[in-house]
């Protein structure tokens, strides 16, 4: 570390509590998620350290389950329709909301941004009062469009970002060479806002994925995800299949955190490219 | 290339056909992009908007009583409880008519259940009373029914029905703010020991704020800290943010419960230094809902600041400390200023995020560590009072609506970045 020449050994011990300070709230911050994986290993029910063996035990509990198991096939499920429609709905809206005169309108995007700032338990009472009485309370369907209106902001928010940064020459030049405004938009621009809409999908994704207030009100035994489930069984008691489920989700988080390093080093590429 | 030199060289019937269309092409382009904003719109107007309009027309709309019983309905709404007088044996009557009609289709079990969450007690009342109907005359239904539970000659029950009778009302609200109606229909502060809500708005902001503080205090050296470092060092650093970030809450809060349990890790480590004699209370109160939640919103907090201070020239800083300011001086004159959007972006952000919890401090809460969210689930799910649900979410989404523009005023919607 660089210290300029006027600093006194106060600045010099200041300077390094900051250092200390920082990594040990960066500590903090992970240690929680790092405890409990082993734990998820652990060959008696018991949430201490030292382990007193190894096993693989809770995880095989988690996959012989049924009812886990169609949780999952049910979150899945959920998480990849209602991501879709989130995705493709949310496209659209954000090549609209790109035009100039609507770009003032302030009130438009607030309200097509509305999902992610209201309150889920607001968002879930709602849902489930509006979609009672039409039959869409217990039942996937309800649950997957409920999800869809949640991840849309996700989408809107990272392509028009991606879309800012978008030379509409080369649409132009797509339509001078005699491309239609479809294959314009497939073979050019989609391919160019990739990553924003890759990133905005992973997004609305991890929101269904991890979605539990509106799936509490939404859900019965028949259509369980795997947060309801773990919220149920938090709720009764504590076994280490939960931890075997929360490591299998920590290891899909880091697979998506990955992703997005990834994307966004890609996009970082092509803006500072020749683009 | 200007423009004047292609209007004169053209003359004013092309120029006009020109701009026509121009202005044409312009008005197709509007089009185009209201069409494509338009299915998304109608989609979230059905699974959003309309939804929580819904909860709005609920919190101030009442039609089980009009609908099941029409009648006392209709004369309860001439009847004045402040003069302090019964009502008419007419209103009587009707109460045995609607009350008979109503058997067949459980509809006096609804208002009954209706009644209810006005005071306890109807609801026996009202079961009570079905079970004298037989043979009971409409001539004098007052007698009869007073005959048959005192409480029919008493005010105050009158008085519950019917304001609970109104197709538009706003009791939810007054009910939501701690306050009922008396024996004589005036509004009342409810007795200290019925008083709930009150103390559980309060409770929600003392534990959002104190979070959102929490949040902005730690996070702010950390970001700081960050942000001054090289991309080299600080890239791998930010993964110890971004993965509590993508990791599940319900994962993180999962973690919490491990970790704070009375056989858990923390108490195990403290015992085994020597520093504690036996297991601390850790969780189920409000340690454990305060640690759980900044823990959660931290990684927001961090972010929002980070992406403020990685703007921040270090020149101002140097320049104030070679200028001879001290070290203190040269923060809080040359450095915190220009954080101070960033500051006021995590802040709110946590507050917000912090208002709506439901979930965490309901798994690592003890009963009097509840917010908001927990008690409108309680209506909805378990007593069914569905007005009184309806209107503490408006209160909360008000809060938050106001707390969110406030928001986007002093950050300019820059908060609001992803990834």
């Amino acid at each position: 570390m660089n210290f300029p020449a006027y600093t006194n050994l106060w600045g010099k011990l200041a300077k390094y509590l900051h250092v200390i300070y920082s990594l040990l709230i960066l500590v903090f911050l992970i240690i929680p998620i790092i405890v409990i994986i082993p734990l998820s290993f652990n060959s008696e029910p018991y949430f201490t350290y030292p382990m007193p063996g190894l096993s693989l035990k809770w995880y095989e509990a988690f996959f012989t389950s049924p009812v886990w198991i169609s949780s999952l096939k049910n979150t899945l499920l959920v998480g990849v329709i209602s991501t879709l429609i989130a995705t493709v709905l949310g496209i659209m809206a954000s090549l609209g909301l790109m035009h100039p005169r609507l770009q003032r309108l302030a009130w438009l995007k607030g309200v097509l941004m509305s999902p992610m700032i209201v309150p889920l338990i607001i968002t879930a009472v709602g849902v489930y009062f509006a979609f009672s009485p039409i039959g869409l309370s217990n039942s996937l369907l309800g649950l997957i469009l409920a999800h869809s209106a949640l991840g849309v902001p996700f989408v809107i928010v990272t392509v028009t970002a991606t879309l800012a940064g978008f030379n509409e020459t080369l649409t132009r030049a797509g339509r001078i060479l005699g491309a239609s405004p479809l294959q314009c938009f497939f073979q050019v621009k989609l391919p160019l806002i990739a990553p924003g809409v890759i990133s905005g999908a992973l997004f609305a994704f991890a929101t269904s994925f991890d979605e539990i207030v509106v799936a509490i009100f939404l859900t019965s035994a028949d259509q369980r995800t795997v947060p309801r489930q773990m919220w149920s069984g938090i709720r009764e008691q504590l076994s280490p299949t939960i931890l075997a489920v929360a490591t299998i989700l920590i290891v899909m988080s880091t697979i998506m955190l990955i992703t997005l390093e990834l994307l966004r080093r890609r996009t970082e590429r092509i803006r500072s490219g020749s683009l | 290339m200007t423009n004047s030199t292609y209007t004169e060289t053209l003359t004013s019937a092309e120029a006009k056909v020109l701009k026509r269309n121009l202005r044409k092409s312009e008005r197709f382009g509007l089009y185009k992009a209201l069409l494509l904003i338009l299915p998304l719109f109608v989609f979230l107007m059905f699974t959003f908007i309309l939804p929580i309009g819904s909860l709005l027309f609920k919190s101030v709309t009442d039609d089980v009583i009009p609908t099941e019983w029409p009648a006392l309905t209709q004369s309860l709404a001439a009847w004045d409880p402040a003069k302090k007088q019964l009502p008419d044996s007419q209103t009587y009557s009707n109460l045995v008519v609607d009350l008979q009609k109503s058997i067949e289709d459980d509809g006096n079990s609804r208002v009954a259940t209706r009644l209810n969450f006005q005071q306890s007690g109807m609801r026996s009342l009202i079961m009570k009373t079905m079970r004298h109907l037989d043979g009971m005359d409409l001539k004098d239904a007052k007698q009869s029914l007073i005959d048959a539970d005192e409480r029919w000659g008493q005010i105050g029950t009158w008085t519950i029905i019917k304001f609970s009778s109104q197709r538009l009302t706003f009791d939810y609200f007054l009910n939501a703010f701690d306050y009922t109606r008396d024996e004589f229909g005036n509004v009342v502060h409810n007795a200290p020991a019925d008083s709930l809500y009150q103390d559980v708005f309060i409770r929600t902001i003392v534990v959002s704020l104190t979070v959102a503080v929490l949040c902005v205090l730690i996070a702010y050296p950390v970001a700081s800290f960050l942000a001054a470092l090289p991309s080299k060092f600080s890239n791998p650093l930010m993964i110890l943010v971004l993965l509590p970030f993508w990791t599940s809450f319900l994962v993180r809060t999962t973690s919490w419960i491990v970790m704070l349990q009375t056989n858990g890790p923390i108490n195990q480590f403290l015992l085994e230094l020597g520093l504690i004699l036996k297991p601390l209370e850790l969780i189920y109160n409000r340690f454990s809902v305060l640690v759980s939640m900044t823990h959660i919103l931290l990684p927001y907090s961090i972010l929002s600041l980070y992406s403020v201070m990685k703007g921040i020239s270090p020149v101002y800083v140097k320049a104030a400390r070679s200028l001879g300011a001290g070290p203190i001086k040269a923060f809080f004159n040359a450095y915190f200023p220009q954080t101070l959007p960033g500051v006021v972006a995590a802040g709110i952000l946590s507050f917000i995020l912090a208002i709506g919890y439901y979930i965490t401090p309901a798994l690592v809460g003890g009963a009097d560590d509840q917010l908001a969210s927990y008690y409108i689930a309680n209506h909805v799910n378990t007593t069914l009072n569905w007005g009184l649900a309806s209107a503490l979410s408006v209160l909360l989404l008000g809060g938050v609506m106001v707390l969110y523009i406030v928001f986007v005023r002093m950050t300019g919607g820059k908060g609001m970045k992803l990834g």
